[in-house]
């Protein structure tokens, strides 16, 4: 029996086939929904080979018109709209919400009010962070760490819903005060809580620091120059990783931020991985913050007793006073009455700097509230960053930057 | 630090400048055409290196210049800020230079005050919407525009030639609820297909 033998040849059909075709690069788009993306930001790119040439970032997916809603309500009810801007830490942003129409106002708040805000603010910046640095690993392909760093957000989002009766849309600030006072046996519980978490955080790091392919992934990934961070205007641990010392707590201290000793993390070379080193040790920092507000906590009331026209008098008074109820009345029917003039605060809120510039002509509804979202910042500098960089490391470097679309689009 | 001397400094010889006022920051009006100049003044001389945020007000159709653009600076030196007000000269056409040349922070902002106001930043190197899409016929933040918003047709014209809606189609359309009628989806209630009876007339064996 003869057997023959024939030569084919296959050869790489891609190859060809890119060979015949005429440009050499490809356009790729990615998101609007994609797991990468952290929400609906969405990239258009063009890659030559693996190599991203170019990359430009479609914005407005999540636009729900919160400064056109701020224009149409009064001050107070605008509270619940800012816990969606920066929806993984709702409490930080009430807070910096209402220092700013309290800047306004002119009010002074008890020493207790300010240590509850601390607090509050402190751990949703754990919050913010544990989740940031978990997705973070999951983006560069560590999935355990996550696990670990949701399951103390979760004990925190238990404390929340202690706290304020909400785990994820909080609005526990008021202007000119809080909700309510602190639950009884909460603070012990916190304390509880922040005491176990270096554990969680050390095991984190274990699983993550020294990690050889987070490592390879991360490193000289990214990069950000500190004269390109100060450009784009980026803000929080993403301006400090790149070795620029900015901490609004430090730098321009509100709610008796300068009471507190911590220190403030700065990186070194500015890419992804210092961003991550710089997240783990404000956690750390934000931990040594609750202890001394725990251990100081000062008593007194949770509200300024001069915000008469702000803030509603407590329920069972409105319920029996003829007073408190017409003073309640005014301020739901009217809102609160807020001085003409204009102002610009900005908060250290987890994800950078988030400002409010209010324009009030007086009355109870806000000419103009601008809402200068970190996240929005922040990501203005993609179409600069990513060009030269890996398709595969967009998920990482997306991961690094620890942006919310809430905050981004409004 | 920022005190009078350094107020006055910054003002004299600067004749398109005036004092606005020095609430909670240092506020100046600045006239367009000097804007980009004193902005790289700002930057190179002053320390004012970081542009925070820049957004405009729309002091409403009765004002004798209604839109003006207002630029937030922070030094990092004298841990301050510093607030810019610029008035657009034209009511109809609102225009004022871009300084996204000096501050590529500028840029976004720029683009997102153009979608919002409709006021156009000359020499911008991408002066298109953010927020709302490229065919977005309003500027939502401008005062007269109402609070429930303008129907407009969808951008892909081809879903709403086949829906006969302004709205997306629901993603079980022609599934097991139907839109009744031929009205508009976002007008009628969605039903069960088979739903020819009710609470008062039972279903018949």
């Amino acid at each position: 029996m003869s057997t023959t033998v024939k030569e084919v040849q296959i050869g790489d059909v891609g190859a060809q086939a890119a060979s015949h075709s005429e440009s050499a690069h490809m356009s790729l788009n990615v998101g609007p929904s994609h797991p990468t993306t952290h929400g609906v930001l969405r990239l258009l790119m063009e890659l030559d080979g693996d190599l991203i040439t170019r990359c430009e970032p479609v914005l407005g997916y999540l636009h729900r018109g919160d400064e056109k809603i701020a224009e149409n309500m009064t001050y107070n009810q605008f509270v619940p709209y800012t816990d969606r801007l920066d929806y993984l830490a709702p409490l930080a942003n009430n807070v910096a919400y209402a220092i700013t129409v309290e800047n306004l106002a002119g009010l002074k708040l008890p020493e207790r009010c300010e240590a509850i805000r601390v607090l509050v603010c402190e751990m949703a910046r754990i919050s913010s962070h544990l989740l940031g640095m978990g997705v973070f690993g999951m983006d560069a392909g560590a999935w355990t760490p996550f696990m670990y760093t949701f399951t103390e957000r979760e004990k925190l989002y238990t404390l929340f819903e202690e706290l304020t009766g909400a785990r994820f849309t909080t609005s526990y600030t008021r202007i000119g005060g809080v909700a309510r006072d602190l639950p009884d046996g909460w603070l012990p519980k916190v304390e509880k809580f922040v005491n176990e978490l270096p554990k969680a955080i050390d095991e984190v790091e274990k699983l993550l620091t020294r990690n050889r392919i987070f490592l390879d992934r991360t490193e000289g990934i990214g990069t950000i120059s500190k004269e390109d961070a100060i450009a784009y205007g980026l803000t929080g641990p993403n301006l400090r990783a790149s070795g620029v010392d900015l901490d609004l707590r430090k730098d321009k201290p509100y709610s008796g931020y300068e009471k507190y000793e911590f220190d403030v993390p700065i990186g070194s070379k500015g890419d992804c991985y210092d961003r991550y080193l710089v997240r783990i040790e404000e956690v750390r920092q934000s931990i040594l913050i609750v202890k001394q507000v725990i251990a100081s906590m000062p008593g007194g009331l949770w509200y300024a007793e001069d915000a008469k026209k702000i803030f509603a008098p407590p329920k069972e008074k409105i319920m029996t006073s003829m007073e408190e109820l017409i003073q309640n009345f005014m301020i739901v029917t009217e809102g609160p009455q807020i001085p003409p003039g204009e102002t610009y605060f900005e908060a250290e809120n987890p994800k950078g700097a988030l400002g409010f510039y209010l324009v009030s002509k007086g009355g109870g509804v806000p000419y103009r509230l601008k809402i200068r979202a970190p996240s929005f910042c922040n990501l203005s500098i993609l179409e600069k960053l990513v060009p030269g960089h890996m398709l595969s490391d967009i998920t990482v470097i997306l991961g690094s930057l620890d942006f919310v679309m809430g905050e981004c689009d409004r | 630090m920022i005190d009078d001397d350094f107020v006055k400094s910054l003002l004299n010889g600067r004749d398109y400048l005036s004092f606005k006022h020095h609430e909670d920051c240092l506020t100046i009006n600045c006239l367009p055409e000097s804007l980009v100049d004193f902005t790289k003044h700002l930057r190179d001389e002053e320390t004012f290196d970081l542009l925070v945020d820049l957004t405009a007000v729309d002091h409403g159709d009765g004002a004798e210049k209604r839109f003006s653009v207002v630029l937030h600076f922070y030094s990092l030196v004298h841990k301050s800020y510093l607030r810019i007000h610029v008035l657009c000269p034209d009511n109809e056409a609102p225009c004022i230079p871009s300084v996204s040349s000096v501050f590529p922070a500028a840029n976004w902002h720029e683009r997102e005050t153009f979608d919002m106001f409709g006021i156009n930043f000359l020499d911008h190197p991408n002066l298109k919407r953010i927020l709302m899409w490229d065919d977005y016929p309003y500027f939502p933040l401008r005062k007269e525009f109402p609070l429930a918003g303008i129907e407009v047709p969808l951008p892909a014209a081809d879903v709403a030639e086949v829906t006969g809606a302004d709205v997306d189609p629901a993603p079980m359309m022609g599934g097991p609820f139907v839109a009744s009628g031929n009205s508009r989806m976002s007008e009628a209630e969605p039903r069960a297909k088979d739903e020819s009876w009710t609470e008062k007339s039972e279903k018949p064996l």
